[in-house]
């Protein structure tokens, strides 16, 4: 019997979301004022209650919310700052307690990540050791807001308010991850990977070992870049070029391979819009008017990063 | 390979900066269809990925209610006026050692925080308050791109020095899929060899992020003195 499960922090997710809706709906100057409100308390269903409700409806729901996106339903109105000075004013009489609940978020994630899954009474578990990490930063941002709204005397639909204005400019990216996660799924069932897999062993004359070792990595990043995902990447490269050619037919090492593998896939990563929780979500967040802002400060990393993984690979595999 | 056209259709609708929700979402139900699923069930598939997936936006929806309010009362300006007495301190020095140490504390499979949680409240305002001080105040292009490194540092740092102390996940995925597959592998083998590539990303960032500093440095002195 488990206590805390991650779905009750999703219907805790739910709540926000919902209440983010709720507030657009009662905004007479919101721009797109209706399509925004169904947008965002369609997703407080589809989240919150994402493990009640059968699979189809779900599914039938995101993809309501994606025709919201599309037919340009979904807008964000433009926020009014508070005035600077009275930021500054604030600022300095709160000082440096500002910080305090930002970083009790974190810490608690840390300490609760490593000891929540030791609780037990009896047959009681506190927490399913498989979610304890994301349960530990849920419980760290439940204990950061009480904290926040302490410190700043304000009521809880004013958070909604903050955290709606924060969450419009993300938008539809808030939702990219997920439906990727979905698309990744779908594809490995249709067996995508085999397919490209097979490509590159077969236009590739990977019988050179300096030729394989670049097939791979270059497959581990070719791979994620299309997908958004090293960790799909990963099996179907192994098992398509990695273990056949660098392991078995050149005697490589497989845990070298494997390891510099995965971080090729990576250099992937750091340059494609697929993986949108990284490129995309901070590109929103962070307010840049350049989609592709993040990944063009992070295209030499990648460079760098994986011309040194093939190197290493090719120098220490063999 | 008729399989693959649905992967194309994604290609082709980044290319064109359709949106990209609408891009995945058509994708993904063309590949379903492809391979033979009928609608129905591709929706149901899409639905059952999600449930599955939600947890990830977790994180993000927590975290803004949070950060919304303390920036209402003045947490940019609170973290500007901190970084401003270490005089010393660059926006491409703030945005390194954030890297370092994001990627150190991964090493022993911790997470400090992500975009929402440190990047945009700490980070990114910290990082610009010390291009304020030392240098005025950047100009738009130059904000955003302090902001795009900002933003960099924390998946740089994340990605690169995982599990190599503790692993809690991509070196364990690797191990299961070797043992899986019937290949021996040792995990302290394959920490040790993820080991390089973590130091090289360190040198890596300092080259980039230097690159920075020295690319704000020129931009503002072509900009024009002028009283703040």
């Amino acid at each position: 019997m488990t206590l805390l499960t991650l779905d009750f922090f999703l219907a805790l997710c739910g709540v926000v979301l919902a209440a983010v809706g709720g507030l657009i709906a009662r905004d007479a100057t919101h721009p797109q004022r209706w399509g925004s409100a169904l947008f965002w308390v369609l997703l407080a269903v589809a989240i919150g209650g994402g493990k009640w409700l059968p699979p189809a409806i779900v599914g039938y729901t995101v993809i309501a919310l994606a025709l919201l996106v599309a037919t340009k339903r979904v807008g964000a109105p433009r926020f009014v700052a508070r005035e600077a000075a009275v930021l500054e004013a604030r600022a300095e009489v709160l000082g440096n307690r500002l910080l305090w609940p930002v970083l009790l978020v974190p810490a608690v994630a840390i300490v609760g990540g490593l000891t929540l899954g030791a609780v037990k009474v009896g047959e009681f578990v506190l927490v399913n050791p498989k979610q304890v990490s994301q349960i530990a930063l849920a419980l760290g941002c439940v204990g950061g807001l009480m904290w926040a709204l302490r410190l700043t005397g304000e009521r809880p639909l004013q958070a909604a308010r903050e955290g709606g204005r924060l969450l419009q400019l993300l938008g539809w990216a808030l939702i990219l991850p997920s439906m990727l996660a979905a698309l990744g799924g779908i594809m490995g069932k249709a067996g995508v990977g085999e397919v490209i897999a097979g490509l590159v062993a077969t236009a590739l004359p990977v019988q050179f070992p300096l030729v394989a070792v670049v097939a791979y990595c270059a497959g581990m990043a070719l791979f994620t870049i299309l997908l958004g995902n090293a960790f799909a990447a990963f099996p179907v490269m192994t098992l398509g070029v990695g273990l056949p050619f660098v392991v078995k037919a050149h005697g490589g090492d497989p845990a070298v391979m494997g390891a510099l593998g995965m971080l090729s896939g990576y250099c992937g990563t750091l340059v494609t819009p697929m993986a949108a929780n990284f490129n995309i979500v901070p590109v929103k967040l962070l307010e840049l008017r350049d989609d592709y802002a993040v990944i063009k400060a992070q295209a030499p990393f990648a460079a760098a990063i994986w011309v040194f993984n093939v190197v290493t690979m090719y120098l220490c595999v063999y | 390979m008729i399989k693959l056209l649905g992967l194309f259709l994604i290609g082709v609708g980044f290319a064109c900066r359709l949106n990209p929700l609408l891009v995945v979402v058509v994708g993904g139900i063309a590949t379903g269809l492809l391979a033979g699923f009928s609608f129905h069930e591709v929706v149901t598939m899409i639905g059952q990925y999600f449930t599955d997936n939600r947890g990830m936006m977790l994180p993000v929806i927590l975290m803004l209610p949070i950060v919304g309010l303390l920036e209402r009362h003045g947490l940019q300006e609170r973290v500007a006026a901190l970084i401003r007495r270490a005089k010393a301190a660059t926006a491409g020095g703030v945005i390194w050692f954030y890297q370092v140490l994001r990627g150190v504390t991964s090493v022993f499979g911790l997470s400090i925080g992500n975009h929402a949680a440190m990047v945009r409240p700490l980070i990114a305002p910290m990082a610009e308050g010390a291009e304020r001080t030392r240098n005025g105040q950047p100009a738009e292009p130059e904000r955003a791109e302090i902001r795009a490194h900002a933003a960099a540092a924390e998946n740089v740092g994340n990605f690169f020095s995982d599990d190599i102390v503790v692993a809690v996940g991509a070196l364990l995925l690797i191990k299961a899929f070797f043992d899986n597959a019937g290949v021996e592998v040792a995990l302290s083998d394959l920490k040790l060899w993820s080991l390089p590539t973590a130091l090289w990303v360190i040198a890596v960032g300092w080259w980039r992020y230097r690159r920075l500093d020295r690319r704000l440095k020129k931009a503002a002195d072509k900009k024009p003195e002028e009283p703040s």
